[in-house]
């Protein structure tokens, strides 16, 4: 509780806590507030915004409602977001384990792998997999967290180096413990929290791929999403550009209260560690 | 002292080519379908023409000696046929590459200048007014998707002003030659480096920041106020320099990130780099010359990391020190 007020103190984490429950509270009551399909026709096409309050945003090139679409594009981007993050941070956080707490060839090995991932470029090698696989949700998540796991791995080795030779894992391994339940019962959560403080970063990268990969037409194409609703708009661009620029505003401000947040959780918890 | 370093890191970047190869053969024969397939697609032909296609083509044979096939091409530059084009992919790539090596060392330029002008200016008053507003600001600026500030700035300075062209590398068949043909190329260039630079204008502001930050803190900076140095002195000559040292590095490791982001921002500019080939490569599902651009976007980041590492072995004389010493 008294870590809550302290993280509220601070003005860029209430902005950041504002947003995201906006956000939130968008992907929540998308089919409440518009059921049905939000691709679906729902009155002329090219509407201006602020013309006519049942359709508040106007309509696209196909008449379909704007307003919708951006509500159900926000359940897409927060999805994927998260669960392309979540998996990252999983890879890493094991790769990094494993890497650091075996040391010698399987260190070596991991950690060339690693180079290898970083090596070539994120945004290329989720396109790659995504086009040899076919473009579904599950697909795109999978594609953004291949690119997206080094930056944990490496992290969670450094940790993981310099616990490995603390006393209670030396204690661990007398009382009999295996080496991996060493490694994934004591090492790994005592390793987390540098690695979680990427986190905020990691989902605003995912959510920004995965606009560019369906802004590129490699989006699940059951799905609505704001990367997607960019493209349809750019056809449009010259007449009716709030098209494009509605749902990229939307991006930029789930994008921004992610960081903003990260960055007030960040603050606190530095704030604690000087305090103890 | 620095040839160590460097054999060093030539072994190793050997031994991540090798992965990365294996990785692009893996995901090459993941794809539905291979090269008779599309080339069948193009051409037609009966069953008895396939097998025999695939059997010229050493298609039939293991996994393990396909992968031995495809190292052996590689290892003489062949990056095999692409079938959309009806050319050696390594020609394709090759013919590409320039268009995109200019956008990405001018937007580089750019973010790493202004970022870290921008970010001395931040931090030689840190806590400032002036440097709370630039640090949301370039939060900000790093929320942006580079795709959309694209279109943003063709909807600003390409429909509404008509002050810069909306897409393209140069005006076609206008005949420019040398230096109007370069005026030309750089005026197209303005929108989609500004784009593509931009945000990682962002990076480099707050890295320069909050390394400015860390060096504020050590002795020598009071030493040197206790030597009576001027502030102005104190933070250009003493701390932005200790601070920029690390930005080096990021240059190299930002090198892979641009790349990713030059595909979409040279789809929306309709720039004719290896990025837009990538995409008319997925468009087209023509993978091995997806795969193609892979392994040269891979090559290129690897060189490009070797030489940010002898620039620093030069401007941190520590490195290269510390190396031999080992």
């Amino acid at each position: 509780m008294r870590r809550l007020r302290r993280f509220l103190r601070t003005p860029e984490a209430v902005a950041g806590t504002i947003l995201l429950t906006v956000l939130f509270a968008m992907a929540l009551s998308a089919s409440l507030l518009f059921p049905g399909d939000p691709q679906a026709i729902a009155g002329p096409a090219l509407l201006p915004p602020f013309q006519d309050w049942s359709l508040p945003l106007g309509t696209d090139r196909l008449g379909r409602d704007v307003l919708a679409e951006l509500f159900h594009g926000a359940r897409t981007s927060l999805a994927v977001g998260l669960a392309a993050a979540a998996a990252a941070l999983v890879i890493g956080a094991v790769v990094g384990t494993l890497a650091g707490f075996a040391g010698g060839l399987v260190d070596e090995v991991l950690m060339r792998i690693t180079d290898a991932f970083q090596t070539v470029p994120g945004f290329l090698l989720a396109l790659a997999f995504v086009s040899v696989v076919g473009p579904s949700l599950g697909v795109v998540v999978v594609a953004i967290a291949l690119g997206t796991w080094t930056g944990p791995a490496r992290i969670a080795r450094a940790e993981v180096l310099s616990i490995r030779e603390r006393d209670y894992v030396a204690g661990a391994r007398v009382i009999g413990m295996r080496p991996l339940e060493i490694a994934f019962r004591e090492v790994l959560p005592n390793a987390l929290p540098p690695v979680l403080a990427m986190s905020s970063v990691i989902v605003a990268a995912a959510i920004l791929t995965e606009a560019a990969l369906s802004f590129l037409g490699l989006g699940d194409p059951n799905r609505v999403t704001w990367g997607g609703m960019i493209a349809e708009g750019r056809a449009v661009l010259r007449t009716a550009p709030f098209l494009s620029i509605v749902p990229g505003i939307a991006l930029v401000l789930t994008v921004l209260g992610v960081y903003l947040a990260g960055e007030g959780i960040v603050e606190t918890t530095a704030v604690r560690r000087g305090l103890s | 002292m620095t040839l160590v370093l460097l054999r060093r890191r030539l072994v190793g970047s050997i031994f991540v080519l090798l992965i990365v190869v294996i990785g692009t053969f893996l995901l090459l024969e993941a794809a539905p379908g291979d090269a008779v397939d599309a080339y069948i697609v193009s051409t037609g032909g009966d069953a008895g023409m396939i097998e025999l296609l695939r059997h010229r083509w050493g298609l039939d044979q293991s996994e393990l000696t396909r992968l031995a096939n495809y190292l052996w091409a590689l290892l003489h530059l062949d990056l095999g046929q692409s079938v959309t084009f009806s050319r050696p992919i390594r020609d394709v790539i090759l013919e590409r590459l320039p268009t995109t090596l200019i956008l990405m060392v001018s937007a580089t330029a750019l973010s790493f200048g202004l970022g870290s002008t921008l970010g001395i200016y931040a931090g030689a008053r840190p806590g400032s007014l002036r440097d709370r507003f630039l640090s949301v600001a370039s939060l900000a600026l790093y929320a942006v998707p580079g795709f959309w500030l694209g279109l943003v700035l063709i909807v600003i300075f390409a429909v509404d002003l008509r002050w810069l062209p909306i897409g393209g590398v140069e005006t076609l068949a206008s005949d420019k030659t040398g230096l109007d043909r370069a005026a030309d190329i750089a005026i197209h260039l303005v929108l989609p480096v500004s784009a593509l630079g931009f945000i990682y204008l962002a990076l480099y502001l707050r890295m320069m920041r909050a390394g400015m930050a860390e060096v504020w803190r050590q002795d020598f900076v009071l030493a040197s106020r206790a030597r009576g140095l001027s502030r102005r002195r104190i933070v250009l000559a003493h701390v932005a320099r200790n601070a920029l040292l690390p930005l080096v590095t990021m240059l190299g490791l930002q090198s892979a990130q641009m790349l990713g982001g030059s595909v979409v921002i040279e789809s929306v500019f309709a720039v004719p780099g290896l990025g837009r080939l990538a995409q008319e490569a997925v468009a087209a599902r023509d993978t091995p010359l997806l795969l193609g651009i892979i392994l040269t976007s891979a090559v290129l980041v690897i060189l490009i990391n070797l030489l940010v590492d002898i620039a620093y072995a030069f401007l941190d004389p520590r490195v290269g020190a510390s190396e031999a010493g080992a």
